[in-house]
């Protein structure tokens, strides 16, 4: 029975690992996020008013927003790649929970797509005038909210990867998702400058992220099996 | 009888499928189709293009559940389970499973390490036998569509499975490539394997069923 349970350690650490060197090989599905972020995060000041208060009453909503995007727009590699090549018909057919193989691509994912968004979040964040004390609440927020992000945007791709044409239909499915993760880190970051307890928010926060990760890749791995059927 | 079978080999029946009935759209693709696939035992489904070969070997691996009937996986052994079919199974589909991104090695690594362990010293002297010894680290892309399906058909031998479904797997291959597929499936058979496959090409192998659809 152990080695039975070993061995879904491992068919998740190659999963990881496999997903990991495709992403390292593919540079440009990784670096392509993380510059539509700082491009539409720098996009603000000039659209809205380079004013530094009216920047930076909006400057944690821009981020939030940014990442959002930024997160939609790399969710395609996530199993696109793979149903087109047949992998994903081998992912299926592992004798391994499908929960923990759809986890190990999503961490995968999150790590390639939303980690280095969170890390460049305060320099952004410096550029748009927050103030220095919401750099700390941004970048925890973020850190929790994102891979909530990977991971309900994973349920719309599993669903529409066996279409031909998606277009808009993944944003249409994702983004009303994401709306309570959006509205919690904004309301963090402007809640705490008046004063509010973070302990407060990232509790909430936290728990969407525990929710997200317990459910989330059961919902993708039986939408993936719809899509392959 | 059963009885007899079932001392003889616990689990010699690897597959059992009992009034299949499948449509797509409109049309009927198979209707009333029962067959048990035994060990020892290479079944040629054979039909005409669109008779839905393809569709019932997806519907064999479960990966098409869009149909009436049923399908035993290992019906004579009591402890079997469907993730002990899928433990035991290897399907090469038409999309070959095959990452161009990726070196052959790689490919194996993960398509093997999702079902068994096994370790780069097999991966390796699969590859090999397959005929890709060099072309272990050039990324896919890098490979004909010949030497692609090799990687694929590299997992026939990295990891042990008794049930082979193999989906028109000799499409790519050269003349040297069918032969040494066609031995392949014969030592398998012999050695007390099972295999599900189509082809439009002369198999030549002992024990073979032809299963005709449409």
């Amino acid at each position: 029975m152990e080695s039975q349970t070993a061995t879904t350690f491992d068919a998740f650490r190659h999963t990881l690992k496999r997903d990991l060197i495709v992403a390292y090989k593919r540079k440009n599905d990784v670096v392509n996020p993380f510059m539509f972020f700082l491009i539409v995060a720098s996009l603000f000041p000039i659209g809205i008013s380079p004013e530094p208060d009216r920047l930076a009453e909006v400057a944690a909503g821009v981020l939030w927003i940014s990442a959002l995007l930024a997160a939609m727009l790399s969710m395609d590699n996530l199993f696109r790649a793979d149903y087109e090549d047949g992998s994903l018909e081998q992912l299926l057919l592992s004798p391994h929970p499908l929960y923990f193989l759809v986890l190990a691509k999503n961490i995968s994912h999150w790590l390639v797509s939303g980690l280095p968004v969170v890390l460049v979040s305060p320099l952004i964040a410096y550029m748009l005038n927050l103030p220095a004390e919401s750099y700390l609440v941004l970048f925890l927020t973020l850190m929790l909210g994102t891979p909530v992000l990977s991971l309900l945007g994973s349920i719309g791709v599993a669903l529409t990867v066996g279409l031909g044409s998606r277009g808009l239909i993944l944003a249409v499915i994702t983004l009303p998702m994401c709306v309570p993760v959006l509205i919690a880190g904004t309301l963090a970051v402007e809640q705490t400058q008046n004063g509010a307890s973070l302990a407060g928010f990232l509790a909430i926060l936290g728990a969407m992220l525990v929710g997200a990760i317990s459910l989330a890749p059961l919902a993708s791995a039986a939408a993936l099996k719809i899509s392959v059927n | 009888m059963t009885e007899t079978v079932a001392a003889a080999s616990p689990s010699n029946c690897l597959l059992r499928a009992r009034r299949l009935f499948c449509e797509r759209g409109e049309r009927v693709l198979f209707d009333q189709l029962s067959f048990d696939l035994q060990r020892g035992q290479v079944m040629q489904v054979a039909g005409s293009n669109g008779s839905g070969k393809t569709t019932l070997l997806r519907m064999v691996c479960g990966l098409n559940d869009s149909y009436e009937g049923s399908i035993e996986w290992q019906p004579d052994d009591p402890n079997s389970h469907f993730e002990a079919f899928l433990a035991n199974l290897i399907y090469i589909g038409h999309r070959a499973g095959v990452n161009k991104i990726l070196t052959p090695l790689e490919n194996l690594r993960w398509s093997c390490g999702i079902q068994v362990r096994a370790d780069d010293e097999e991966l390796l002297e699969a590859l090999a036998r397959v005929g890709l010894r060099g072309f272990e680290e050039s990324q896919c892309f890098t490979l004909s569509a010949g030497q692609q399906q090799r990687v694929s058909l590299a997992r026939l031998l990295a990891c042990p499975a008794a049930i082979w479904i193999l989906d028109e797997p000799f499409t790519t291959l050269d003349a040297t490539g069918v032969q040494w597929l066609e031995q392949l499936i014969h030592d398998h058979a012999s050695a007390g394997g099972g295999v599900m496959i189509t082809t439009h090409h002369q198999l030549r192998v002992d024990n073979l069923s032809v299963l005709s659809l449409g």
